[in-house]
């Protein structure tokens, strides 16, 4: 038993080591396993031998991260620029809304992959028909969370705009907007992890016709070469990308929301 | 904090119109054979006939559900009547909001904007109205003085307290210098001690400013207390049963604790006691608002 410090009882230290220390563990336990049981790389590579793919293979993946990340964050921004104005027209009035609705569902209920290779017919630049196959994964939590959010503003204070004659610009820069901003960033903290998704499942789709460099690609050609370590770590570098762009939003969320909305206090 | 208050006058007195307005017995606010029935057909309210002068403070009392809020929507034009009209200062509401015309209203809950600080929630409605910046500090500052809230300027509504946060919600509406204060059971939501207190200290603002308040609450003792004419509702269907001038000492001025626990403020309550109790003992009895003065 290790004496108790003052720092494993800091919250905010556990908040971080305990999921490192699982990670270890975890890792730890895979390597000797696949040790022990003399598992072939070919089924499932060690850690180590994936670090060492990811280290000797970096010049490949790294071209290839960055085409991936392009196009994530190419998507990203386009959901965002056009989930915002689309919301903005949603809330104008309850007759656009309700008539343009249930289309906004058919983005969100459409499966990616069955239109994917429509899109990349249809669009002959490859990086265009990937980014526009990303942003239709990632547009619909955009459009719901800040219509939600430009309609979810607090009855009193409506009134209170209402009684001093407030213009209907006045009313969205100072009260709807600002009231939006939770539910935005929640919507912006699902939209970018499936900006990525979008992004590799359209890559696997253009990949599977021949066409790509992305991270999904590298995984579609390193599966056909058996060549699994490297497929590992491609998957390794698309987790880590997922995990650090979910950082970046919760970040944002935070300094944007500080001081005053309860998700970010304490 | 920068200390520059001594600058300002202390107690900010209202500018007040140089010439009477004309018509200066016009009533501010007259409701006149109101009446409100909603869409599914409940009757909120039965033909309420009101006046209100200026320097009145009016209190409407009575149960959840007689139709007071309702009447002080209407009174806000933040609802229309189903019949009969309002006029406030003898004309429609596209009159409200000049100069010697101004209406406010605080609510049942504080309703601050919590990404705003204290200051900025005062300045609001002079924001939305496009005062020049230099014209709305001065106003912003004195009607943060007014409600002993001058050291929180730059706290946020989650670091005040109810009371506080209610402060700041009269000082909101006490910024845009109202002729007629709207107010609907604002320290409801507060304890006793912090209720009586800012019953008070608006006692003690009405007082000293021109200012006509029509305050509604469910609390006997807070109507007494606080006004100086009391109109008991009822409810189902919500109607006017009795309108009741509280003549006791302090009506021109401060009404000190020693008024709380003197016979006249016990009497008056039994007399609204009695009102309320009454109505609702015969159920849908109109004729009772005949007995109102005695």
């Amino acid at each position: 038993m290790m004496p108790m410090t003052p720092l494993i009882t800091n919250p905010r230290f556990l908040r971080v080591a305990a999921p490192l220390l699982i990670g270890v563990v975890l890792l730890l336990a895979w390597q000797l396993l696949c040790t022990a049981l003399a598992v072939p790389v070919y089924l499932v590579p060690t850690p180590s031998v994936i670090a060492k793919t990811l280290v000797a293979d970096w010049g490949l993946l790294s071209d290839s991260l960055l085409v991936t990340l392009k196009i994530t964050f190419m998507a990203f921004a386009l959901s965002v620029l056009l989930g915002v104005a689309i919301a903005f027209v949603f809330v104008q009035s309850r007759f656009i809304e309700v008539s343009l609705f249930p289309y906004a569902i058919i983005l969100q209920v459409t499966p990616i992959v069955a239109i994917a290779p429509l899109i990349i017919i249809w669009v002959k630049e490859p990086t265009f028909a990937l980014v526009i196959c990303a942003t239709i994964m990632a547009l619909f939590p955009i459009i719901s969370n800040t219509t939600l959010g430009l309609r979810s503003v607090n009855p009193g204070l409506l009134n209170l705009f209402r009684l001093n004659k407030a213009s209907r610009w006045q009313t969205l820069r100072r009260l709807r907007i600002p009231s939006a901003l939770p539910y935005f960033f929640g919507g912006l903290r699902i939209s970018s992890g499936l900006a990525l998704i979008g992004a590799v499942v359209a890559e696997f789709v253009a990949g599977t016709g021949g066409t790509g460099s992305g991270l999904a690609y590298q995984i579609l050609q390193a599966g056909f070469q058996l060549n699994i370590p490297r497929l590992f770590a491609a998957l390794f570098l698309i987790t880590v990308t997922g995990i650090v762009l979910f950082l970046a939003m919760m970040a944002l969320s935070r300094v944007a929301l500080a001081g005053w909305h309860e998700s970010e206090l304490g | 904090m920068k200390r520059d208050d001594h600058t300002l006058p202390y107690a900010v007195t209202w500018e007040q119109g140089v010439a009477a307005p004309a018509g200066l017995s016009d009533p501010v606010l007259s409701a006149q054979r109101v009446e409100k029935t909603y869409r599914n057909g409940t009757r909120a309210l039965d033909e309420v006939k009101l006046d209100i002068r200026r320097g009145e403070f009016i209190s409407l009392l009575g149960p959840s559900g007689c139709g007071k809020s309702t009447l002080l929507k209407m009174f806000a034009g933040l609802e229309e009547p189903s019949h009969g009209h309002i006029r406030w200062w003898g004309k429609n509401l596209a009159t409200v909001g000049t100069a010697d015309h101004t209406l406010a209203m605080v609510f049942q809950e504080a309703t601050l904007m919590p990404w705003a600080s204290v200051e900025q929630n005062v300045r609001l409605p002079l924001d939305l109205n496009r005062m020049p910046r230099t014209e709305s500090d001065v106003r912003v500052r004195a009607a943060l003085k007014l409600v002993g809230l001058d050291r929180f300027y730059q706290a946020y509504p989650r670091e005040l307290s109810g009371g506080m946060q209610m402060r700041a919600s009269i000082a909101r509406a006490l910024a845009t210098r109202p002729n007629l204060l709207l107010m609907d059971e604002p320290f409801g939501a507060l304890d006793e001690f912090t209720r009586n207190r800012l019953d008070a200290d608006l006692r003690k603002i009405w007082s000293e400013q021109d200012l006509t308040v029509v305050f509604v609450t469910h609390s006997i003792y807070e109507a007494v207390y606080l006004s100086s004419r009391v109109v008991v509702m009822a409810a189902r269907p919500g109607r006017v049963i009795a309108d009741v001038p509280i003549e006791a000492p302090g009506a021109g001025g401060m009404r000190d604790d020693a008024f709380r626990i003197s016979p006249e403020f016990m009497g008056y309550c039994k007399i609204l006691s009695d009102y309320l109790t009454q109505a609702n003992q015969e159920g849908g009895d109109h004729d009772a608002h005949d007995a109102a003065h005695h």
